[in-house]
């Protein structure tokens, strides 16, 4: 190919990819890269406006004599933390109208007061009062002065934007909160959510697999918890299971095989006892792993299943020629061809399990001991308002991440080799 | 080795006949009839006996004779040795027996002498109780959902466990919490809102989508190696870690609480996946037939146009179905963005009432019926493509 005709085609491709290219970037990987820098900073939901000049215009009369008025501007600055620099302040008036003894840090020229407020501290407050007179002697309409709003000025830095960096957010999740129970919930919520979403999957697909009447309603069926609306979902399922009229425990209850209602998304532990031996199951928790599985087992059994489908037939008539048992059929044909996507839906599943958030939060709300990492960003970025620590707990989900995605790729990559 | 079997057949087959017994009588019970005992040993002893005397009879008589009369006293029995209970209740226990004996059909005193025939045995049971199982534990919850949302509160706290539906009020008093979501609670604007943000999505996306995933499959250029390896990679960062950046940012530029800041987030982050999807399509269609495009001296946009965007067309189909499913069940970006009830999505709007203790929660289960049935006939229409779409675009949900 000649060279001009390539670089054409290079400029083609890179008008064609450029927009989404620069889309994801300032969409997905800006935040990434923007949580870094936040979770350094000491800041919290009601810093993240930008600080500026307030005021809060009141006229007052002052005397029987109507042709003079009070002013008082209520001047704030709206940050707590931060200074404004260089304050200007602007009013007008109608004609006729002069201010009597005039601040000295304002003056008065062709109807407008400017004044020159210098720098507001962080919290500065003050009331600044302007008397004003008419100069024919005539009453001061109050309305028309009341509906001139004055205009501020002032430079302020985004507080998004300066340089003054903290390692307290980090301190703070590592050793506030119980850091070390928030990553074993997350882990026992990743892990057996996982695990369960895959062993469901393989059993449906094993009998869907099957030649049954009905199988194409049946796989239709089997996907409505994933492709149903988290919210409805989540919603039902609070219903269902509520302590006091849901109908799982009504059922229960009913028909004697428990006394007492259950508050399965409420309690944070249950004592059972099994062959005389007493432990403590972390019953919320265990419930919100069901809920999970109930919702994503769909996806492993679509991977499955198509896999399963993949397999040749004459596989299994030559083991039904050798003799071999539908156990042996399935061991030694179905689930050697099935690990490799397993151990797939296996990452896939593991790494969006650590991050769901919505299911958690809709369930429970991270009570009754399912606080896992995500909702924790959400509990310290929003319900504590504290965005700096929620991006820090951020930053440790995305290393988590990165660490199991080259954990995951190392061993894949070895299996490869081996094979 | 024959005793084995004929345990196991006896105890499988009843133990599967228990079970679909058992969900009867749940259902029952759901409907408003006073059942206190789910009555499982006597059923199940039964089911041994129906099983023994359906291998003894083996093939004397004609098998539709056979179900129908072993059917009819295992009714009978049930029906003494149950809680009393209407005949519609007994009438649909036979059915389930006669479905039951029907499926026992392959096995006979000959047939359980076979080689692994306990195996086997479990197996099709298994499948079965598997099929039933699956399709209850899957459709239970929209059941109640869609059942909740036609009851009262009052109702559903003085008996929680009954369901039935009274069709012959009048319809406006059975539809009401329907119409008082659509009147008090605005639920036309917001499925107006998600409407137009998952459709908005869907071609905002298809069109920075095509182009890019055109690019990725035919044209050379610099960095396109590590363009599609870290489109793999991006998608699998979640939104949780995007949400606190996106918020302040969104807030000082006043894209928050608005339709448009909505779209472009759903967009950037089904972008991804849909370039993925397509590209993988477009390097499927045979070069010659561009080559003639090029011969004719279209350029790239013609080249898209008209040859691509109608060969691709299929696939194309998956991708808008599977953005537009993610873009109407999002929730976590319309919880952080929305705070005015004058922008809020369906899921949000969903929330926001649920949010209110006192809300009936008839009213909360009318609106997830609102949002879900929209999806749920989408999905059933075209499935064909949307498993499709699912398949390839599952590392992002």
């Amino acid at each position: 190919m000649s060279d001009s005709l390539s670089k054409l085609e290079k400029r083609t491709a890179y008008t064609l990819v450029l927009p989404a290219v620069l889309l994801v970037f300032a969409i997905v990987l800006f935040p990434i890269f923007a949580n870094v820098w936040i979770s350094f900073k000491d800041i919290e939901l009601k810093d993240i406006r930008i600080p500026e000049p307030r005021a809060k215009k009141i006229v007052k009369s002052i005397s029987e004599n109507q042709s003079e008025l009070k002013i008082i501007y209520k001047l704030r600055n709206s940050s707590l933390i931060q200074e404004i620099k260089n304050v200007q302040f602007q009013d007008r008036f109608p004609k006729n109208i002069s201010p009597i003894n005039l601040d000295p840090r304002c003056n008065f020229q062709s109807r407008k007061v400017i004044c020159d407020f210098g720098n507001w501290q962080a919290k500065y407050r003050e009331n600044f009062e302007i008397t004003i007179q008419n100069n024919n002697g005539e009453i001061i309409d109050k309305k028309i002065i009341k509906s001139q709003k004055p205009i501020l000025s002032g430079k302020a830095d985004n507080p998004l934007l300066t340089t003054n960096f903290t390692l307290e957010n980090f301190k703070k999740v590592f050793y506030q909160n119980n850091f070390v129970e928030l990553l074993l919930t997350t882990f026992y919520f990743t892990f057996f959510g996982t695990i369960g979403a895959i062993i469901f999957g393989i059993l449906a697909a094993q009998l869907v697999n099957q030649n049954i009447q009905g199988r194409t309603y049946m796989r239709g069926i089997l996907l409505f918890p994933y492709v149903g609306p988290v919210v409805a979902l989540a919603y039902t399922w609070t219903l269902l299971l509520d302590p006091n009229s849901g109908t799982l425990n009504a059922l229960l209850v009913n028909f004697n095989i428990i006394d007492q209602p259950i508050n399965l998304l409420g309690q944070k532990y249950i004592t059972m006892s099994v062959l005389g031996f007493e432990f403590k199951l972390r019953l919320a928790l265990t419930t919100v792993i069901f809920f999970e599985i109930w919702r994503y087992f769909p996806l492993a059994f679509l991977f499955i299943l198509a896999r399963l489908q993949a397999i040749p037939q004459i596989l299994y008539e030559a083991a039904e020629v050798d003799g071999a048992s539908p156990i042996q059929k399935f061991v030694h044909i179905t689930l050697p061809q099935i690990t490799a996507i397993i151990s797939i839906l296996f990452m896939i599943r593991f790494i969006w399990n650590f991050n769901k958030f919505e299911d958690i939060f809709l369930l429970t709300g991270g009570a009754s001991g399912t606080r896992t990492l995500p909702i924790s960003v959400y509990q310290q970025g929003f319900a504590v308002s504290d965005i700096g620590m929620g991006s820090a707990v951020s930053i440790v989900i995305v290393m988590l991440l990165l660490s199991f995605m080259v954990i995951y790729f190392r061993l894949i990559g070895k299996r490869a080799n081996e094979v | 080795m024959k005793f084995k079997s004929l345990a196991i057949y006896l105890i499988i087959s009843s133990f599967f006949l228990t079970c679909i017994l058992s969900i009867w009588k749940i259902m029952a019970t759901l409907q408003g009839l006073s059942f206190t005992n789910l009555n499982v040993t006597t059923v199940f002893l039964n089911g041994i006996l129906l099983s023994l005397a359906f291998v003894l009879v083996g093939n004397k008589i004609n098998h539709l004779i056979k179900i129908f009369s072993l059917s009819f006293i295992f009714s009978i029995l049930y029906f003494y040795l149950n809680e009393a209970s209407p005949y519609w209740y007994i009438f649909g226990v036979f059915l389930i027996t006669l479905f039951f004996t029907n499926k026992l059909k392959k096995y006979s005193v000959q047939s359980l002498k076979e080689d692994f025939i306990s195996e086997k045995i479990i197996f099709d049971f298994i499948t079965l109780f598997g099929i039933v199982f699956f399709a209850f534990v899957i459709l239970f919850p929209f059941y109640i959902m869609l059942v909740t949302s036609f009851k009262t509160q009052i109702a559903l706290l003085v008996n929680p466990l009954d369901f039935s539906l009274n069709f012959t009020k009048n319809l406006t008093e059975l539809f009401k919490s329907y119409f008082v979501i659509f009147e008090t609670y605005n639920f036309g604007r917001y499925i107006l809102i998600s409407s137009a943000v998952s459709i908005g999505t869907v071609i905002v996306t298809l069109l920075f989508a095509i182009p890019a995933a055109y690019a990725v499959a035919r044209l050379n250029f610099f960095g396109k190696n590590f363009l599609s390896t870290s489109i793999l990679i991006i998608y699998m960062f979640p939104a949780i870690v995007l949400v606190i950046p996106l918020y302040t940012v969104f807030s000082q530029l006043g894209l928050r609480n608005s339709i448009f800041g909505l779209l472009i987030v759903y967009t950037a982050t089904t972008l991804p996946v849909a370039i993925y999807m397509l590209q993988g399509y477009f390097k499927s269609i045979p070069k010659e037939i561009e080559d003639a495009g090029i011969m004719d001296g279209q350029n790239w946009f013609g080249i898209i146009l008209k040859i691509i965007i109608p060969l691709s067309l299929p696939a194309i189909t998956s991708v808008a179905l599977y953005v537009f499913m993610i873009a109407w069940n999002e929730f976590l970006f319309s919880l952080m963005f929305l705070d005015s009830p004058k922008s809020f999505t369906l899921s949000r709007a969903i929330q926001y009432l649920s949010g209110d203790a006192e809300t009936p929660r008839q009213y909360l289960m009318a609106g997830s019926v609102i949002v879900t049935l929209p999806i749920l006939f989408i999905f059933i229409y075209f499935e064909k493509y949307l498993v499709s779409g699912l398949t390839a675009g599952s590392v992002k949900e």
